[in-house]
């Protein structure tokens, strides 16, 4: 790992040990980023966490954190991190769930589960059967809805203000001065999931939509790019089009080319568009007879850069 | 409702098995348990703390915190945001230590790149981190201090805090909410004056000063009477209610992420992670003055071994370049405008990211799609569940200790509620 990230040593024969302790609770086991996780039946959860706790040494439950993917049949993740402090290592344990099934509270295991079970259900209205006091925890007494979901607007749907008249707090229909602004900032050629405007009859370009751009490449996939360019040797002469002949377009343009353009002017001497020093440089060999004009000063300009 | 009084009589538990009389008789009191308020506006309650307490005349039976009240949505903000604009509100998480909150953050969107940083960040990064914890303890001890009626200290300590907040001025622009860590390194370069004043606070000012506040109050009678033994939390109750940072160590528990999963530069500092042994309110002081201690330690060796070199990465798909190279170079342009506008892509995948905060295990937990922006960023705050135990620290104490014990806590409720 090249990150400066917090350094977690993989453990040994986790993956054996959790399919031992575990059996057919477990559904998933995957190790990505340097980070094990494993997803387990709903219906385990309670069970699975004490046998992690007593049995694989995982002491500490550190968070719970819901995850929403609407799409998705169960749309929850319910995400629990754990902490060994004996075999200094974390794994997390995933669960999936709706609306409406509830997920087994593990505050039996660990009393700090109490919170942070009450905040998942503040915030994804995830129901935990068995925690023994589930109410909102960080939104306003009386609040409703459950403002972490996808499908919950950002601004929210009340909003309050000190009354001077009624000389009390009152909750109100938000109410935008301005209409809030998403900016979409993913390159829009590199298919967004959205027609551009003027694009309409052009039809779709048969990207998949919300693609954005490319993701970066890791420090290794560089590493590995350039040294395959490095393998490769460089072309003995570098390819150059200073004549006609060489552009590559064959004798009949070469010819063509040559030859002064309709205006008059020849090829070599299109000398309007060119600055004055190579102007000076071309004409020095072919004004030698003729008395060298002295040049106009240059007048300055404004904006030379 | 939980929350009614309870009719209870003196004598009833009191002569439990003896033959008395419980009628009540003339010029006996009926003694009530009774609810109060605690907060949300309470100087001790250290910022909008609420807190409905049952008491039992000046006994605590029954502790219900109520959190929320700074709740600004601030991981909903985030899912809106790209990785670097969601970066300023780790500042206003825990706005007594910024820089630490930031930390997790970076370092997690830093490993999910895959991100090499170049060593003067991760120096910069580690020696800003500490200085950022010395910041944290001396408002918290300061305030603590205060807290069981000692003023003299928190002004003392509180004058370093101001040295701290100019460090971070004279390093970023700004004092409390810096946004200077950033992924793949610092935002700008320090002054090497700044390093070398650092370098002299570290070895005159500090010392002497926090020693100094220190004399007055570790071995003072009233503040030992007001603290030890109060709150006291066993190791097997710290790991059961997720305790971290200063507050599990206070238990004797050496646990210390700087150590044990060392990131940045700590894996090349040497320093002591200070433990209590009773696990109460005096143990968790003792552990946060300690850890100043061993916080300027690291500064110094941060000073010492400070490479030279860039200052953050140069991979110009992430970090965006300096002002001055965009007005030279059209690639820098390209690049300045993309990272501003569209900010880089994070390849899909999930990291859970903690750092040693001053207050204890600082989390991350971020879900990336693909895109710019966090699919989800969960942050895993150290207030939560230390307050959480509040019921069962506060147990069977006095009305009066619940400001020591909040105090050893350390809580702020940027924090706590995001």
């Amino acid at each position: 790992m090249a990150s400066p990230a917090p350094l977690i040593a993989p453990r040994e024969g986790i993956g054996a040990a959790l399919k031992k302790l575990l059996g057919d609770d477990l559904i998933d086991h995957v190790f990505a980023v340097g980070e094990d996780s494993v997803t387990v039946r709903r219906d385990a959860i309670a069970g699975v966490m004490i046998s992690l706790r007593d049995n694989l040494g995982y002491q500490q439950l550190m968070e719970i954190a819901g995850v929403d993917y609407p799409d998705r049949a169960e749309r929850f993740e319910v995400v629990y991190h754990l902490l060994s402090v004996t075999k200094n290592h974390r794994l997390r344990v995933r669960v999936c769930t709706d609306e409406a099934t509830p997920v087994p509270s593990i505050v039996p295991v660990w009393p700090v589960a109490g919170w942070l079970e009450r905040e998942v259900f503040d915030m994804y209205g995830v129901l935990f059967a068995g925690n023994p006091d589930l109410r909102r925890i960080l939104t306003d007494y009386g609040f409703q809805g459950h403002p972490q979901r996808k499908d919950f607007p950002l601004t929210g749907y009340t909003e309050l203000r000190y009354s001077e008249e009624d000389k009390r707090v009152v909750y109100e229909p938000v109410k935008l001065a301005q209409d809030f602004r998403s900016f979409d900032f993913l390159s829009p050629w590199e298919g967004a999931d959205y027609v551009l405007p003027g694009d309409e009859k052009a039809g779709g370009t048969g990207e998949a939509p919300g693609k954005g751009a490319p993701t970066p490449m890791t420090a290794q996939q560089v590493k590995k790019a350039d040294d395959e360019a490095a393998k490769k040797a460089p072309p003995s002469t570098p390819k150059t089009t200073e004549k006609t002949a060489q552009t590559g377009a064959g004798a009949k343009t070469n010819l063509k080319a040559a030859k002064p353009s309709r205006d008059g002017a020849k090829t070599t001497t299109a000398a309007k568009a060119k600055t004055p020093a190579t102007k000076k440089a071309e004409k020095a060999p072919a004004k030698a007879k003729a008395p060298a004009k002295p040049r106009a000063p240059r007048k300055p300009k404004g904006g030379d850069a | 409702m939980t929350d009614s009084p309870q009719v209870k009589h003196h004598g009833s538990d009191m002569f439990e098995g003896y033959p008395v009389d419980t009628a009540d008789t003339a010029g006996d009191q009926v003694v009530t348990n009774y609810t109060i308020n605690f907060g949300p506006q309470h100087p001790a309650a250290h910022g909008v703390l609420r807190m409905v307490m049952e008491l039992d005349g000046e006994i605590i039976e029954r502790v219900d915190p109520h959190v929320g009240l700074l709740h600004r949505g601030t991981e909903k903000l985030i899912e809106y945001k790209t990785y670097l604009q969601a970066l300023p509100y780790f500042d206003r998480l825990d706005y007594c230590s910024p820089l630490g909150m930031e930390h997790s953050y970076v370092l997690a969107i830093e490993k999910l790149l895959d991100l090499e940083v170049p060593a003067r960040a991760q120096y910069l990064r580690t020696l800003f981190a500490e200085l950022t914890r010395i910041c944290n303890h001396m408002l918290n001890i300061g305030s603590h201090v205060m807290d069981v009626g000692a003023m003299t200290p928190n002004l003392w300590v509180f004058e370093l805090r101001e040295d701290c907040l100019n460090f971070f001025e004279r390093a970023s622009g700004a004092r409390m909410h810096s946004a200077w860590f950033r992924p793949g390194g610092v935002h700008q370069d320090v002054p090497e004056k700044l390093l070398v004043d650092i370098g002299e606070w570290c070895e005159t000012r500090l010392p002497k000063l926090f020693g100094d506040a220190m004399s007055l109050v570790i071995d003072n009678r009233i503040f030992k009477q007001r603290n030890v033994d109060i709150a006291t939390v066993s190791k097997e109750d710290a790991l059961a209610w997720g305790f971290s940072g200063p507050m599990i160590r206070g238990s004797g528990i050496p646990w210390d992420i700087r150590k044990s999963q060392p990131y940045d530069a700590y894996a090349a500092m040497e320093f002591d992670i200070p433990v209590g042994t009773r696990g109460d309110c005096y143990d968790r002081f003792m552990v946060r003055v300690q850890e100043v201690y061993q916080s300027a330690r690291i500064i110094k060796q941060c000073l010492r071994d400070m490479p030279g070199g860039p200052i953050a990465s140069l991979d110009r798909k992430v970090v965006p370049p300096k002002r001055g190279e965009m007005k030279q170079s059209m690639e820098s342009l390209i690049h300045h405008f993309k990272l501003y506008t569209e900010g880089f892509h994070v390849p899909a995948g999930e990291v859970y990211v903690a750092t040693e905060s001053p207050k204890g295990e600082f989390g991350v937990y971020l879900v990336s799609d693909g895109t710019n922006k966090p699919y989800r960023c969960k942050i895993r705050p150290t207030a939560f569940s230390h307050l959480q135990a509040m019921d069962m620290m506060a147990k069977g104490h006095m009305l009066a200790d619940t400001t020591a014990i909040i105090g050893a806590i350390d809580v702020v409720f940027g924090e706590c509620d995001r």
